[in-house]
Formats: structure tokens, sequence, C-alpha cells
């Protein structure tokens, strides 16, 4: 399994990576949608990817709208993990398309849980 | 149970050094809520056995049985998952045919703490039902400490705590924020009713209950509180009910009127043959 972690922050893409190798996936780290998308296209593809809304360039949410605009990535797990914790927020985020939503701080127990709601872990 | 000062320093210090955690004075409760599972596990009659067993030989196994259990987030939203999806796909469907004449269903979440479990139920329950109103529904949440029980009527939960467990479509379905907190609408708090009871002595007159979660509590009692518990179980439970028990929890040589019962993942408990005891 292959995990895309998107987060402008060093120390929560290496907290994020090292959760997510210690649950057996292989992680490629980027810092904003932009790179992700990219990531994206050119593979392997990730079966999920955690995604940060407030980047520079491209923002969460605009990822997750563009990946969901793709047909043949719609196999792809979006999760966001952010700050953002407002109600609203949280609608439009899996409006846009996103399978889950963990909020910052978070427990890594957290994001397992979710995974496994998920089926992913 | 009581642990002394030396207890309390030692666990306090085990655990601050291993998980960073700092246990204040006044945390004896967790301490000894958190450990006496362990206690009975290992064959101890007291917290200050297994400290001393610690002292006297820090077997590392031992120490992390412990550090875990201190640290482990006992509760959760959907906590197991599998016993919520049993009542999905086939305890809630059962119960709906069986009970279609009455359209009255009794669920009780037996040791509530802060009701996480109880509104985990009433989601599911208002999943599987939606809103209908030609169906009653009651949800009972009991619990020795009225702390827990004024959380559990409150339904108010941090950010930590609605990040485990919790599927972010229900939490924006059934949550609003509340300052920094997400509360549980009000709709289904209307559906519990918080009780004050101690499983390990006489109940109550209680209604009769369709389903039974009776989770992660029996491991804090001895065999001869456990067998009271389920013979007051087998009188509340309706004959086709269901009892759900925690993962490391069994009926198995304490009450053999229940028999097992395997939905998906889940275990489930039913009466044997459909029969309630008196």
């Amino acid at each position: 399994m292959r995990a895309l972690v998107i987060d402008d922050s060093r120390a929560m893409r290496t907290i994020l990576s090292r959760l997510m190798q210690g649950l057996g996936y292989d992680v490629e780290a980027v810092g904003d949608g932009a790179e992700a998308l990219d990531a994206v296209r050119r593979g392997p593809r990730p079966d999920v990817a955690l995604v940060d809304w407030n980047m520079p360039v491209m923002d969460g949410l605009e990822f997750v709208t563009r990946v969901r605009k793709v047909p043949e990535w719609r196999d792809i797990t979006l999760m966001m993990v952010t700050t953002e914790s407002e109600h609203g927020q949280i609608v439009r985020a899996l409006a846009a398309g996103a399978h889950e939503y963990v909020i910052k701080p978070f427990s890594p127990d957290d994001i397992a849980d979710k995974l496994r709601l998920l089926g992913l872990a | 149970m009581t642990m002394t000062v030396g207890d309390f320093h030692y666990i306090s210090k085990l655990v601050r050094d291993r998980a960073a955690i700092v246990l204040e004075p006044g945390k004896e409760y967790l301490i000894e809520s958190r450990l006496l599972p362990l206690v009975r596990e290992r064959g101890h009659d007291s917290i200050t056995d297994l400290v001393a067993d610690l002292q006297r030989a820090p077997h590392a196994a031992l120490r992390d049985e412990v550090v875990e259990a201190m640290t482990t987030n006992e509760t959760s939203f959907f906590r197991d998952g599998a016993p919520f999806q049993a009542l999905t796909e086939r305890v809630l469907p059962e119960l709906i045919r069986a009970r279609a004449a009455e359209r009255s269903l009794n669920i009780w979440s037996a040791a509530c703490s802060s009701g996480q479990e109880v509104y985990s139920i009433a989601m599911t329950v208002r999943d599987v039902l939606a809103a209908d109103p030609h169906w009653r529904v009651r949800l009972l949440a009991t619990d020795l400490s009225q702390q827990m029980l004024t959380r559990t009527r409150e339904g108010c939960y941090s950010q930590l705590e609605v990040n485990r467990g919790l599927p972010a479509a229900a939490l924006v379905r059934h949550f609003r924020r509340d300052g920094l907190s997400w509360r549980i609408s009000d709709d289904l708090r209307q559906m519990i009713d918080t009780r004050s009871l101690n499983l390990a002595e006489e109940w109550p007159v209680l209604p009769s209950m369709d389903v039974v979660f009776l989770r992660n509590v029996l491991i804090y009692f001895d065999t001869e509180v456990k067998r009271q518990i389920l013979a007051r179980v087998r009188r509340v439970l309706r004959p086709d009910g269901f009892l759900f028990l925690g993962g490391a929890e069994t009926t198995l040589n304490l009450d053999d009127s229940f028999e097992r019962l395997q939905i998906g993942r889940a275990t489930a408990y039913r009466l044997r043959d459909g029969k309630a005891s008196a």
C-alpha cells in the first residue's frame, strides 16, 4: 500500500510519514497540492493521501477537488489532516470528495482508527 | 481497592518516564480503574501487590503492560467497530421485524462512561430507522460516576474525542461546534435517559431490554460478581435480545444460559433457546 503525505510543514511530513510507515505503507511526502498532483500523475499512484488544507501554491481543498475530477483516480482515498475545524469547512471538504477528516492536533491512533474505518489498516 | 502513596509514586514515575504522561496526585482513581483488570489478570490481590511484583523483578513485559493500560484511551466513538456493524446489519433489522407490532426498542449502555458508546448506538439506530416517528427507541445510559453521567447528558466532546473513531460524515451530521468543543444534536440527546447504577449491587427495576451493551466492565470484577451481573442481565434481557461484551470478555464458564453468536467480526450473546430464566 502506498501513502502520499501532503503538508507544507516539514515536521508534520516527518510525523505523518513515520506513522504511515509504521502502519506498513510506502510513503512519499510533498509540500503542497501542486507537487502532490505531479506525484499522482507521475505515479506510482497512492492508495491513500493525507492532505493538509492550508498550503502555499495549491491548498488541500483544491487538490481534493482536482483529484476527484479524474475518473481514473477515484480509487485514491483522501483524508484531510488539518487545523481547520469549523463545521462548515468539514462539510466543504467532504462535499469536495474527501473521505475522512482528522483535525490537528491528533494522536497516532486517530489516523489508524480512521484508516480502519475506511478498510485501509 | 485502595493504593498507597508509594504505589502512586511508583506508577506515576513509571508512566512519566516511559510515556511522558504526568499523573498529578488526585489521579489515584484513574490508576485504580486502569490497572484493576491487569491486577486481576495477573492473579494479584491489589495494586500494591502488582507494584511489589514490578519492584521485585522489573521485567519489561509487565512494565509495558502497565504503561499501556495507563495510556490507552479506553473510550471512543464506535469503539471496536464490529458491534456497531452488527447492530446495523443484523441486530436492529431482526429486532425491527420482531417488534413490528409494538414499534418500541430499549437499548442499554451499562457502563456508559462519558457517553461515546450510547451516542454511537443512537447514531446507528438513527441511520437504520431514519427518524421514523412510529418507532419509540429509548436508550438507557448508566454509570457509577455522577460526573460521567453529567458528561453523557451534556453530550459535549473535545476535538481530540471527536477525532477518535467518529466518521467525519457522522460528525458533521450529528454534531455542532460549541466553542472549542463539539456538541451532539438535541435530537440524539433526547433519545437517552441517564441513571446512576452500580452493576455490582442490586439493580433498580429496569425496562426489559432488547440489546445490552456491557462492554469492558466485567473485567473489573471477580468471578462471583461477574456471575451475579450476568444473572441480572439474564433477567432484564428479552428472550430474543442481544448482549454485547468487550473483546476480552465472555459468558463462557460464567453463565451457560447464554450462547455465543458470531455476527461478522462481532461476538454477541443470546439466551439459549430464547428463554429468559427467572
